[in-house]
Order: C-alpha cells, then sequence, then structure tokens
C-alpha cells in the first residue's frame, strides 16, 4: 500500500487528461516510508477496486433483523390528522407503524437549538417530511406498508420562494449583519453606483451511498448503531433524545462512507434515530435504508441564495462601497442554517477588501426540505457575490474583471483586514493568482479566443477566473476540538482511532502518516480502525475542512506521549538521555551505536510495565468570536487558491462546455500531495456541478422532481474539462502552527469552480447569469429573458 | 410445466431454485440470495452505475449492465461477472482493479466496483472513454483519474465461460409467470392470450417498476428469444432493425448515412442501457422525449407489426397517436423497423440538447433530413421531440424550407415558423420557451451544419 512520490503514475499518457502533483514537498523524515508529505493512496483503495471494502449496507445482517421505510409527506404545508396505521398493519410483512405518539424521548432531531421534528405532528411543513416508520420482515414489506398510509392533510398555503419569505419576514433566526464604516455615506459618495440582483441554486449531495442505519438493541436499554454518518456523537446524542435515554447507553460506529460532503452531518442523525426506535419498539435489530428518491426527496441540500446589492466605484474599478444581502433559503428549519449564513457573511467578499460596507445574511424559512451543510458550508455562496460584484463593475466600467478584482485584492495598498476584524494574507492572494494566470497562458489564450469568436458564427468561447480565501475552523469555536486514541501492541503494530470519519477524503490515511512519522514507522504497521463513540467521545464532525487539521494534531499528541514513555525506557536500558533516542525507519536509536527494533522496543516498555496506550487531545488555539460585535478571530487560518478556465458556449442552443481549467491551490505543506489533489479536482468538478448543470426543479406545489440521477444531473466524465491542471502551491508552509504546516484542503477548492461560472459570463457578455448556468439560462440570459 | 432460470455467475452454472421471482433485480438477488454484497445500489434506476455488472457474451464480447434493471427472467441462459468475479492471475486483484487503485481513481469506493466492471467490459471493447464511462457517476474523484486509468486498460484475453444452450421458457413463481417464448408463433399466441402482460424487451423501462416502485407483474412476455426480433440486415434500399435488436449491436451498423442516426445514438443512455434498450422499446413506449423517435420520422421509418391476425406495415408517423399512445393492438407485437437509406446528397442531422451531453433525457431532440439540389432544398423533413405530447413532425416549418434557397435567412423563417407546429411543456428539462428557443436554434444550426460542414458545429466538435 506504499508508494513513493517517484512512483506516482505518469500523468501524461496518450489520451490522458493531465494533472500534475507539483505540491509534493519532502518528507520530513525521509526515510520513513509513508510518513508525512508522502503521496500514498487511500488506504482502502485496493479494497474499493475489488469490492471488498464493506459499506453498511454490506455487513453481514444480524439474526431477526427487521427493515424499516419512511411515509413521507405528499403536501408542503398543511395540518396532519393522526394517520391510522391499520392499512400498513394489514398488510404482510408489516410489523409495527410508529407514530409520533410511539416515541418514548422526544420528537426533536435539531442539531442546534431544539424543535425540529423527527415524525410530523400535527403539522406538515414540506413536501417529503417524514410522518411515519413502518417496519417489516422484508424491505420491501416495510415499503409497502408505508405507501399503504393514507395521511390526511388539509393544506396550507406553501411558501415557495426566498423573495416570498422576506416578503413575509418568515426566518428561522434572525438577521446577521456585518458592517464597516459609513456605508450610506460612502455609497453616495462614490462616483458611480450600480445595483445587481442574481440567484444561485441549491444542490444535492448525491453521496453515491445513501443514507442509511442499523440499530442493535443490547440489553438493559443499550443500543448499538451502525450509521453511515460524519457525526457519530451527534448520532449518539439525537438517538439518546428520541429513546430518552443516556448517551453511554448509545454506542454509534463508522468505518467509511460511501461519500458525505455534508449531507451525513445532520441528516444522518435523525435517519439513525428512525432506526433506533424502530428496534426499542420491536426488540429486534432494525435497518433503514432511504432509496434514492426518498433520500432526495427528506434531505437537505445546499442553500439557495438570492442576492441583491448595490456597490459604489470609481473608474479605475475601486469598489468603495457595497451595500448587500444575502438571503439564504434555510428550507422549514434551522438545522445548520446559522452556521452557514454566518460562513458566507464572512466570505462575501472573497479575496478583497471594500472600505465601507453593510452586509446582511438572512435565513428565510420556506416550506421546502431543511437545508444543511454542503462542502463548503455557505463559503462557496458568500464567495459568489464579490464575484458577481466585481463583473459588473468591470463591465460598467469598462475594464476586466480580473484588472477590477487585483484592483481590489485585499493587502497591498488597500486594506488587509476583513470587515470582522481578521488579517488576509495579500502576498498570498497576489501569488496564487500570478501563477494561475502563468499557468494558463493567460494573455496568449485572450488572444486565442477572440480570433475564435471573430470567425466563428455562434459558438463563442470565454475566459473566467476565480480566486479565493477561505477560512479554515468551525465557526462555532467550541467545536475546533478532537481526540485520539493510540495503541502500541507489543509485536510493536499500532491501532490508531480518532473521532473523523472516512467518507473517501483520505482523512484515515493522512493521520496515519502522522502517526507513522511520530514513531519513526511505516504506516503499514499502523492498524486504522472505524470510528466510535465509544473509543474517543465529545467528538466534532467531520467537516469544515478540519479533519486533517484537528484529528491529526490529536493521534499526534496521542503518538507523541507514548513515544516519550517509550524513548524513557530505552534511555534507561542504555543509559542516554531521552532525548538523545530517536525513532525512524522502524527503530529507536541513540548516538551511532544503540538501536533496537521499535517492536522489540515496545515489548521492553510492556516488561517495564509502561503503558503502551494514550489518548491525545487537541483544541485550536487563538480563535474567538464576540456575537455581540460580529468581530474577532474565527478562522485559525486561510486557504488561498485561483483558477482559470475557459468554456464554448454554442449561441443558438446554449450548450456549453469547459474546455480547459488552470488551478492553483494552497495546501501549505500538504500531508499527501495524492490525496490532496483528489481533494481539489473533485471539489472543482463537484462546484462546477453547482453552478453549471444541477438544477433542483421544485412544481408550483412544492414537490421537488429531481428526486434521482435520471433528472438531477452531476457531472459526467466528459464534463471534467479536457485539459485539467493543478498544481498545489510549492513552498507555502502554512503560517499557523498547523499540523505539520500543512492546509485543510476539502472545501477550499469547490470555490474555484466560480472561474466557469465568470468565463460563461465572458462568452456571452450579459449582466446577469443565475446558477446552476444550465444550457436553459444561458441561452435565456442571451435572449435578454 | 415450469424451467428454473439458469445462468452462468463468474464462471459457474448456477440453476436458482424453483420459484424465484423471475422479476426480482439481478442486484437484488446478488446482494440477497447470491451474498455478492460487492455490487452496489446507488440509485435503483439505471443512471448511477454503481450496479454494473458484464454479460459475457459467447463470441468474447462484453456488455456492461445495471444489475437493478436486469430481472432474473432476462439473464436465463447469459453469463454474469460482478466485482467478486475478476481476479488477476494468482487469485490477486486484477489489473483492471490495480490499475484504478494505483491511479487514485477511487475516493469514497462506493462507484468503485461498478467502474471496475465498466473497466474490464472497456477493456475489451475499447471505443471512447467517455462513452465507457458515461454510465458511471462518481462524485468524489472529478473523473480524472479515472479516465486516465481507462485510457491504459489493456485486455486480460481471458475467454468467455460456456455458455448454456437454451431455448424457449416459462419461469413461475407465486403469484407469476414469466413466458420467454422463442418462436414467432409461440410470441404471437402468448400476446393474444395475455393482453395486459408486459411485454419485455431490453426492460430498460419496465425495469424501473421492479427496481425502483418495486412491482411484481403476474404474466411478462419476454422478446429476446425471437430469432425475427433480432433481425439486423442492410441492402441498398436501406435498414431493417428487428425491434428486440439492443441498441449495442445496432450502433456498429449505423454508417455511411446513417452515421449522424449514429452519433446520436451514441449519447442514448450509456454503454449499460445500450447493452439492453431496444428500438422496438423506444417505439412502443412512445414516450415524447423518445431520442430514437425524431430522427426515425425524418428518415421514414416504416414498421412492420404481427399478431396471430397476420402481418402489416405501418408508418411511424401514422404509428405514433398521442402522449405514450400507438396505433399497437393489445395483440400485437413490432416485429421489424424498416430505415430507407437517405438519398445521395442528402443531409441528416440528428440532434439532443440536454443539461449534460452523456446519459441525459432531451429537452429537445430532432431529427433532420435535407433533399439539397442545386443550391435549393428540395425536400425538408424536420421532426422533434420534448416539443409535444409526442414525437412530430413539424409540417409549417418544412412548408417554409421546401424549394428554398440554402440560405440562412430560410433558416430563421423556418424557426419562425416552427412556433405553430409545436406546443412544449415547461417541466425539469426545460420550460416552454427555453425549448422553443432551443429547437429553433437547432434549425439555425441546420443551415451551418450544411453550409459550412468545415466549422465545429457544437460545443462538443471543440
Amino acid at each position: 500500500m506504499k508508494r513513493p512520490p517517484a512512483a506516482a503514475p505518469d500523468r501524461g499518457a496518450p489520451q490522458a487528461q493531465d494533472a500534475e502533483v507539483q505540491g509534493a514537498d519532502r518528507p520530513l523524515q525521509p526515510n520513513a516510508r509513508g510518513g508525512m508529505g508522502a503521496a500514498l493512496r487511500h488506504d482502502s483503495a485496493l479494497r474499493h477496486t475489488t469490492g471488498e471494502a464493506r459499506f453498511l449496507d454490506d455487513l453481514p445482517e444480524p439474526p431477526g433483523l427487521l427493515h424499516a421505510a419512511l411515509a413521507l409527506s405528499p403536501v408542503a404545508h398543511g395540518r396532519l390528522s393522526p394517520i391510522d396505521p391499520a392499512p400498513a398493519r394489514a398488510l404482510p410483512g408489516v410489523v409495527a407503524v410508529l407514530l409520533p405518539a410511539d416515541i418514548p424521548g422526544r420528537n426533536d432531531i435539531a442539531p442546534a437549538g431544539s424543535g425540529e421534528v423527527m415524525l410530523a405532528d400535527g403539522l406538515v411543513e414540506y413536501a417529503g417530511q417524514p410522518l411515519a416508520v413502518v417496519v417489516g420482515e422484508t424491505r420491501d414489506a416495510a415499503l409497502a406498508g408505508a405507501a399503504a398510509l393514507r395521511p390526511e392533510i388539509a393544506p396550507l398555503p406553501p411558501v415557495l420562494s426566498i423573495a416570498e419569505a422576506i416578503a413575509r419576514e418568515n426566518w428561522v433566526l434572525p438577521p446577521q449583519a456585518i458592517s464597516r464604516g459609513d456605508a450610506a455615506a460612502a455609497l453616495a459618495a462614490a462616483p458611480r453606483r450600480i445595483f445587481g440582483e442574481f440567484r444561485a441554486g441549491g444542490q444535492e449531495h448525491f453521496y453515491l451511498e445513501g443514507q442509511i442505519a442499523m440499530a442493535v438493541p443490547g440489553e438493559d436499554g443499550d443500543v448499538a448503531i451502525h450509521s453511515s454518518t460524519q457525526h457519530p456523537t451527534e448520532v449518539q446524542h439525537i438517538v439518546a433524545r428520541v429513546l430518552g435515554c443516556a448517551y453511554n447507553q448509545v454506542t454509534v460506529t463508522v468505518r467509511r462512507m460511501g461519500g458525505g460532503f455534508g449531507g451525513k452531518e445532520s441528516n444522518a442523525s435523525w435517519v439513525a434515530a428512525a432506526a433506533a426506535l424502530a428496534a426499542r419498539r420491536t426488540g429486534r435489530p432494525v435497518k433503514l435504508r432511504l432509496s434514492r428518491k426518498a433520500d432526495i426527496a427528506a434531505t437537505g441540500k445546499r442553500h439557495p441564495f438570492l442576492y441583491r446589492w448595490t456597490a459604489g466605484f470609481d473608474a479605475g474599478g475601486r469598489i468603495l462601497a457595497l451595500d448587500a444581502t444575502l438571503a439564504a433559503d434555510a428550507g422549514h428549519s434551522l438545522d445548520m442554517t446559522g452556521g452557514v449564513v454566518f460562513r458566507a457573511i464572512t466570505h462575501a467578499l472573497g479575496c478583497c477588501d471594500v472600505p465601507a460596507l453593510s452586509l446582511r445574511a438572512l435565513a428565510c424559512k420556506t416550506n421546502t426540505v431543511s437545508n444543511t451543510a454542503f462542502r463548503g458550508f455557505g463559503g462557496p455562496q458568500g464567495a459568489l457575490l464579490m464575484e458577481d460584484v466585481v463583473h459588473r463593475v468591470a463591465k460598467a466600467a469598462g475594464l476586466p474583471p480580473e484588472a477590477v478584482r487585483a484592483r481590489n485584492f485585499a493587502g497591498g495598498e488597500n486594506g488587509a483586514e476583513t470587515p470582522y476584524g481578521q488579517a488576509l494574507e495579500g502576498d498570498l492572494i497576489r501569488r496564487v493568482w500570478a501563477e494561475a494566470k502563468t499557468d494558463s497562458g493567460w494573455d496568449a489564450r485572450r488572444a486565442e479566443i477572440a480570433a475564435f469568436n471573430a470567425q466563428h458564427p455562434y459558438l463563442r468561447r470565454g475566459l473566467g477566473s476565480m480566486v479565493l480565501a477561505f477560512g479554515i475552523s468551525f465557526g462555532q469555536t467550541h467545536m475546533n476540538q478532537a481526540g485520539a486514541l493510540v495503541h502500541v501492541y507489543t509485536d510493536g503494530s499500532i491501532r490508531l482511532n480518532h473521532g473523523g470519519t472516512e467518507m473517501g477524503q483520505g482523512l484515515f490515511v493522512k493521520v496515519a502518516q502522522v502517526v507513522a512519522s511520530v514513531f519513526g514507522v511505516d504506516t503499514d504497521r499502523i492498524r486504522i480502525t472505524a470510528t466510535s463513540t465509544a473509543e474517543v467521545p465529545n467528538t466534532s464532525p467531520t467537516a469544515a475542512s478540519t479533519g486533517s487539521d484537528l484529528n491529526g494534531w490529536a493521534a499526534h499528541a496521542a503518538a507523541s506521549a507514548i513515544r516519550s514513555r517509550m524513548a524513557a525506557v530505552a534511555a534507561k536500558e542504555w543509559g542516554v538521555a531521552p532525548d538523545e533516542v530517536a525513532f525512524a525507519d522502524g527503530l529507536a536509536t541513540a548516538g551511532g551505536n544503540r538501536a533496537m527494533e521499535f517492536g522489540e522496543l515496545a515489548r521492553l516498555a510492556y516488561l517495564k510495565r509502561v503503558s503502551l496506550s494514550a489518548t491525545g487531545f487537541y483544541r485550536t488555539p487563538d480563535i474567538h468570536w464576540d456575537r455581540a460585535t460580529m468581530r474577532g478571530k474565527p478562522f485559525f487560518y486561510f486557504s488561498y487558491g485561483a483558477a482559470v478556465a475557459e468554456v464554448a458556449v454554442d449561441t443558438l442552443t446554449g450548450e456549453h462546455r469547459c474546455l480547459s481549467a488552470h488551478l492553483v491551490q494552497d495546501c501549505g505543506r500538504s500531508l499527501n500531495p495524492a490525496v490532496d489533489l483528489g481533494q481539489v479536482e473533485g471539489a472543482f468538478v463537484q462546484g462546477m456541478g453547482w453552478l453549471t448543470c444541477e438544477e433542483l426543479w421544485w412544481d408550483a406545489e412544492g414537490h421537488l422532481r429531481t428526486l434521482g440521477p435520471s433528472t438531477y444531473k452531476i457531472p459526467g466524465s466528459r464534463d471534467v474539462p479536457p485539459v485539467l491542471r493543478v498544481r498545489l502551491l510549492e513552498g507555502a508552509p502554512a503560517r499557523s502552527e498547523t499540523i505539520f504546516r500543512s492546509k485543510a484542503v476539502g472545501e477550499p477548492p469547490l470555490l474555484l469552480a466560480t472561474a466557469v461560472w465568470n468565463a460563461l459570463k465572458d462568452a456571452i457578455g450579459t449582466d446577469r447569469l443565475d446558477a446552476p448556468a444550465t444550457p436553459e439560462r444561458v441561452l435565456m440570459a442571451l435572449h435578454g429573458r | 410445466m415450469a424451467d428454473r432460470i439458469t445462468l452462468v455467475l463468474n464462471g459457474s452454472p448456477v440453476a436458482l431454485p424453483a420459484g424465484t421471482s423471475p422479476t426480482m433485480t439481478l442486484l437484488d438477488w446478488l446482494r440477497g440470495p447470491a451474498g455478492l454484497t460487492g455490487t452496489k445500489e446507488g440509485c435503483a434506476e439505471g443512471d448511477c452505475g454503481a450496479c454494473t455488472v458484464v454479460l459475457e457474451g459467447a463470441d468474447g464480447s462484453r456488455a456492461p449492465v445495471n444489475a437493478c434493471l436486469a430481472l432474473l427472467g432476462q439473464l436465463h441462459g447469459c453469463a454474469v461477472r460482478t466485482v467478486e468475479g475478476l481476479r488477476g492471475p494468482e487469485g490477486g486483484p486484477h489489473p483492471v482493479q490495480r490499475l484504478l487503485a494505483e491511479g487514485d481513481a477511487t475516493q469514497c469506493g462506493f462507484c468503485t466496483p461498478g467502474i471496475a466492471m465498466a473497466a474490464w467490459a472497456h477493456a475489451r471493447e475499447g471505443g471512447s472513454v467517455h462513452e465507457a464511462l458515461a454510465g458511471n457517476l462518481c462524485r468524489c474523484t472529478g473523473y480524472r483519474p479515472i479516465v486516465d486509468a481507462f485510457a491504459r486498460l489493456e485486455d486480460d484475453g481471458a475467454a468467455p465461460p460456456a455458455l448454456p444452450a437454451v431455448g424457449g421458457a416459462r419461469f413461475e413463481a407465486p403469484g407469476q409467470v414469466f413466458h420467454r417464448p422463442a418462436t414467432l408463433a409461440e410470441l404471437l399466441e402468448l400476446r393474444a392470450a395475455h393482453r395486459g402482460a408486459w411485454l419485455l424487451a431490453g426492460g430498460t423501462d419496465l425495469g424501473l417498476l421492479a427496481s425502483e416502485h418495486r412491482q411484481r407483474p403476474p404474466v411478462v412476455i419476454h422478446l429476446s428469444a425471437v430469432p425475427e426480433l433480432q433481425a439486423l440486415t442492410a441492402d441498398t434500399g436501406g435498414l431493417t432493425i428487428g425491434a428486440a435488436l439492443p441498441y449495442a449491436r445496432l450502433l456498429p451498423r449505423l454508417e455511411g448515412p446513417f452515421a449522424p442516426l449514429g452519433a446520436m445514438l451514441a449519447r442514448l443512455g450509456s454503454r449499460q442501457i445500450r447493452a439492453m434498450g431496444t428500438v422496438g422499446g423506444n417505439l412502443g413506449t412512445a414516450s415524447p422525449i423518445g431520442d430514437m423517435l425524431p430522427p426515425l420520422l425524418a428518415l421514414g421509418a416504416v414498421l412492420r407489426i404481427a399478431s396471430v391476425r397476420g402481418e402489416r406495415e405501418q408508418r411511424l408517423e401514422d404509428f405514433l397517436l398521442g402522449y405514450r399512445r400507438t396505433a399497437l393492438a393489445p395483440d400485437e407485437v413490432i416485429l421489424t423497423i424498416r430505415l430507407p437509406r437517405p438519398a445521395a446528397g442528402a443531409v441528416l442531422a440528428c440532434e439532443k440538447v440536454s443539461k449534460r451531453h452523456d446519459q441525459d433525457i432531451s429537452a429537445v431532440s430532432a431529427g433532420f433530413l435535407l433533399r439539397i439540389e442545386g443550391g435549393r432544398i428540395a425536400g425538408a423533413r424536420l421532426a422533434f421531440g420534448g416539443m409535444g405530447p409526442m414525437a412530430a413532425r413539424a409540417p409549417a416549418a418544412e412548408a417554409m424550407l421546401t424549394g428554398a434557397l440554402l440560405a440562412p435567412a430560410c433558416f430563421a423563417g423556418a424557426a419562425d415558423e416552427l412556433a405553430k407546429d409545436v406546443s412544449p411543456l415547461s417541466d425539469w428539462r426545460g420550460s416552454a420557451a427555453y425549448r422553443l428557443a432551443a429547437a429553433q436554434g437547432l434549425l439555425r444550426r441546420l443551415y451551418w451544419r450544411v453550409a459550412r460542414p468545415d466549422l465545429p458545429a457544437e460545443v462538443h466538435a471543440l
């Protein structure tokens, strides 16, 4: 499973698309294969390709297993009469029909605050809302039972748009605001002003493995939960809340998810709670696997946004003042919308500085599914605001958008401080942009495009760019903590457990590399184990790009504690000082003539009655936030990145295509360039999907009609630009004290796809292009509609 | 007397227990009774490809199919290979599996077994990497490493397993009968006797009822074993296509004047769908968005239809009656589709506009056949899908073009006239206004296709 960077496959194979990893820093301990900085592949890669990697639905089924299915509301808003379970109970194989009255604890699955029901009770607030859990001997029996229920719902008028929610002041939480200076006066004083309005749609996560949980009842009210979740601790809490038991009666385990992207943060919790309820009521193990349609109907998505803004600027494109409203569609309940709008409003200026501004973020309540975390968590939506402003100002001033953006870059001649008081690194902003521009051959490409556009009757090519600054840390300061548990056994093998979850992002191998580096051993020695609330308690979700930052340090702390004890044992044995003992190449050594194999030292430590097990804990230092003033240092550091994309548009049909993309992403000193490259590429393509082809379509009654891949189109292989060149920024170790000076990578590169949206605007030359820029939106924008 | 479904699974013959539901999906059987959980369910609608397995042909061909849509009764006599059945020379991982793993082509790994199977088929079948991947969605990697790996696949040269000889059959399960007639006469008798039965060809549409909607039809008549329905003959006058011939077998024969139809067919569904789906099925369901219908209307396709009462021929445009309604009587089956060969000098264009280029259902589709004589349009057959309750020709636009000079203004005029011919709906694939505007754009683009064949006609030609 090991692969030194030199053995990376030739990226230039015939027909293959190009991508390069040039950010591979040399490992700190070059002899510790698989230590930090090595481009190791995903620890499960070969088990993935052979089909041996077990996902939750592949686990051997416990004897007596029952299956659950959900009955979902067919109505977006209405008064629900008590449901008659008889039609379902009458069917063969149906074991139980569970309604709100069957919940022994609280019918409340709110991840933040309270008051979000698991099963609708008296009031239905969106089409697709769970009404009942039907349990059957087989999955088909449960599904048939759920379909047999005939809920009586007296319809109420639904609120289905952000604009309508704003008009009614329908909020899930009060508006948030960030301001600096006197925006109104600065707008009035600016030489020129323009107004803009646009929308960005939501996004379905479309993790390939749908939501699933299995609950196995134990003795004395205990329950063991297998859940495909990014947040085992929250599953534990919500299950306990619904069952009315203590947290210590619920054990949650997850080995891997088939994708998460934020969709298995809060939504996994209620799926598990529904399975747990069924297990409690039947006394038998119960599995709940949502069908794709039920999953898309009943679980939250990326928040759609509506933007309205006024900018004041001068002839040189300097933006002097900005007044903007970012309105998020929260759906029917709070979920994590508070955090999403916080990140949107703190990322609304992107990498730019505006001296006077007034930003408002609205959290609109509508009768749709409750929107939730999705890779970027409001950051991508926030960043679109400034990109729209830059493009409109550029058009109005007769300047290239890139010139306007650069004129307003934070730092340098402009202010470096965000309006909430944290400084951006202007040098890195300018550097990533300069490198992306050079990589793309910007000027030559511009000339080529102009020549093409002059000769083709209806195809138009366009060039666009993006520069991002993304703050890393959970917006909720207290969540920036992590724990780990490391055991060394007497044969020198190591067992690693931490609070982070593996959803494909390569967290497990990265943290294993950290531990391998500490012990100076190969990662092959380290057994990566399933995340469990029984091993590491009170964890934060694997989210906000913080997985390796937090869990890497926690594992480092645990491993370092054991290493110190082992060093003391060796030091005593050899009669040297503990700090003379070094760990490298699978050996403990001292001076030039003392050496012991790592496993031998572990055995010796055991014989000397020294503990070879330790927990590690980490909390991110130096972050704080004052809710009252909306100022502070909410982020440990920022990640930067830049992209250039070229597109072609058919002005007769609106069909379009991304022809090339050049990306530069700051990962600090990458822990694993192979994994980080995969995150950059994957996030970019997922961002392209959000901005260009993934369209959630509701009918006039509030039914989402794009409930599967036949109607909801995520990017396919042909949608990836044939020229895709990714570079990790070189020689830029993190300036904050991150784990081995690496930087987070999960979310930031998703914002790079904004370059494609900008390129489409460049190609068609219109003022407004709502996202997703489907062929329809492009053509209708060209037609001025 | 009921038969047992027999198939070859990963090289070994298997006879399913009597009473196994013949409409159980292959996916449910693999993950359930067969205990092979490597094959995943991602969508149960034949779109994500996580459940891709490969049918091994006696000729060594490898057809990837969606196990979620394939019904057990359909697979009688077939050889199925799953991800567990891929093994390398020493029993370790197959080279295809190693290549994908070593190329960082997996992240979460849930789509990966399906991608490995698509890769194993592609290693033998070759062709375009993107066509090979169109039926497999990956949400993590952004595809680049997968595309790289697909470009470097090598066929393992493995011989196909011996396939059992199977003829007609009849499978029974509680409340279900599945007929697999092997002669046309038997088929017509069954059709006359069971008018409400599922008439199952490839099952890419009906399979959804079993997979997603969990239906158990009482009577199924499966068409694939009747030789007449598998015909494929080319003569100077055109092509005759058996109604139950899978698209995948038709595609290589769409050459010469039919090449534009082939290019469009390569975008119909995915390799998985084209391995099962049939032209007859597309005509039988008569969906207004069936991709094949507009080109077939433009070409003047003629159907041969049979029943116990005899055989008849009918033009496709007379066969289509309305929204999912056809002139097929309850006792009839479509035997063949005849595609007349376009005259020398005729131009055929087949268009499909969708949100995603590959494996999407069109918002608008079109088939255009122009006969150009001396700089004038001597004849025009224009047909559209997605523009009304059924695929249909556009008489007002045709009239505008017929006899006109080959000039942009005439095509713009036809585009204006098109509004009289169509009545599109608004739905998730496109608003009525967009559908009309895009269809009009296709007519304008037709001028450039004809007049300036040297120019790239669309973004994917760049």
